[in-house]
């Protein structure tokens, strides 16, 4: 046995979860998939008191649609999600993002909601719910609050969720049907974490950009929103938008860093390209002269 | 600390037992129930060679508590040959084609790709190439590995 000792309890209803969570005042950790728990209870770099297992309540898994938008239970397994027809109609960009997320054995316990409320700053499923603007939904057993993707994430692991709250929906606001997406991530080989990416969408009407939404992965601390580059393609034509110039706006949102995979200076000079390169294929525009 | 009474099925055979929280299932097939088959080694979900089959699905079965199995029913490479002997395809594919040498990262290997290529399924080489990065092997450089791959696709084709 390599973890520390620990208690557990695998509740099988949410309020069962929150009261548990409240009484072990802090010293409890949540085990959704355990894709990332399980190796730092392995490690000893997470020594919790008590695990509460939340596998066993139905009512936090699968796909449902909700008004104006798609909501996803946390404990829908990533291998689900990325086979349900729900989100590949109406989030089609999270499905394409969750073919990179871990490996084909990992996605089969992975939960996407153990991935969004992490908040690895690399990972695909924390910005692409901050590009669509996505709403995570939080309940304690004082209540529930519903907290913009955009505003949860604090740091690297760190967001603003409190000891005895739990992740219990993310909902998905709906964009028009044909949205363009925008995906492309540069990771060492499949699986692995990204060294740099990006995820969005777009709407057009009448040709011109009518709505953006953009992130960045593996740019900074937390996900990256690229609000100078959304807010620069507002109401752009198509042959007005010069990809490389919002490339560069979107870059300049970002505060890579240096790691042993590669440096900042990297991370941006192949942020541009991938930008570029993404936005220009996605809208069909021609490579500048 | 919590001691915990489980259930599960593995291979087709009922076991029980009674495992602290902290026990992986990986460590609880090995060490109680003897399915020594299933190999642990970086047991933070790097290397792949623990996988099994957890109700159908692959899994890591050192990034699972054993009390999380309860009532399950687990594959372990133990269970893919048949009572003759006679190999699983994916053994089979396995030996012809030299996909292995020190056989340690073999097991998990052989599980994701027997669950790959299930009944019903017909994976395409390259999704089948693209599983194989959840696993590790330091002998192999993995052309055997492809070699096996690419008769599975044939023959399942």
């Amino acid at each position: 046995m390599k973890p520390a000792p620990f208690d557990y309890v695998a509740p099988t209803s949410i309020d069962e979860a929150l009261s548990a969570l409240a009484d072990a005042g802090g010293g409890a950790t949540i085990l959704a998939g355990g894709q990332t728990l399980m190796p730092l209870l392995n490690l000893r770099m997470s020594q919790p008191f008590i695990i509460i297992d939340i596998n066993r309540i139905a009512e936090l898994k699968g796909v449902t649609r909700a008004s104006g938008g798609t909501r996803v239970g946390p404990v829908t397994r990533q291998a689900d999600a990325l086979a349900d027809a729900t989100l590949a109609q109406h989030v089609p960009v999270m499905v394409e993002a969750l073919s990179h997320v871990g490996h084909y054995q990992t996605r089969n316990r992975g939960t996407v909601g153990g991935s969004v409320s992490l908040g690895e700053p690399a990972a695909e499923m924390p910005a692409t719910a901050v590009a669509l603007g996505a709403t995570i939904e939080i309940r304690s057993s004082k209540g529930t609050r519903q907290v913009p993707a955009d505003e949860f994430y604090l740091g690297p692991y760190m967001t603003v969720l409190e000891p005895d709250e739990l992740v219990t929906g993310i909902i998905y606001p709906d964009w028009a049907d044909g949205h363009v997406t925008l995906f492309r991530e540069v990771a060492q080989r499949p699986g692995d974490f990204a060294l740099v990416g990006m995820v969005g969408a777009l709407e057009l009407s009448g040709g011109t950009v009518s709505r953006s939404g953009i992130a960045w992965l593996g740019m900074g601390p937390t996900p990256i929103k690229a609000r100078q580059a959304e807010a620069a393609l507002l109401g752009k034509s198509l042959d007005a938008i010069d990809p490389l110039a919002i490339a560069e706006l979107a870059v300049a949102d970002t505060a890579p860093f240096d790691d042993h995979h590669a440096s900042s200076e990297y991370r941006r000079t192949v942020g541009r390209r991938i930008f570029t390169r993404t936005l220009r294929e996605a809208l069909g525009l021609k490579e500048a002269a | 600390m919590s001691d915990h009474r489980i259930e599960l099925t593995v291979n087709g055979r009922k076991h029980g037992g009674t495992v602290e929280a902290r026990t992986s299932l990986g460590e609880f097939l090995r060490e109680q129930l003897g399915y020594t088959g299933t190999h642990l080694a970086c047991e933070h979900g790097v290397c792949g060679a623990c996988t099994v089959s957890v109700d159908g699905a692959v899994a890591r079965s050192c990034l699972m508590l054993a009390v999380q199995a309860d009532g399950s029913e687990v594959t372990t490479v133990e269970g893919l040959a048949e009572a003759d002997g006679t190999l699983h395809p994916v053994q089979q594919a396995m030996r012809d084609n030299f996909g292995l040498q020190c056989g340690f990262c073999t097991p998990g290997i052989v599980i994701t790709l027997a669950s790959l290529t299930g009944e019903g399924k017909e994976p395409t080489e390259q999704e089948m190439i693209d599983a194989m990065s959840g696993h590790i092997c330091r002998c192999t450089g993995y052309q055997g590995i492809r070699r096996a791959i690419r008769q599975l696709t044939s023959e399942t084709a």
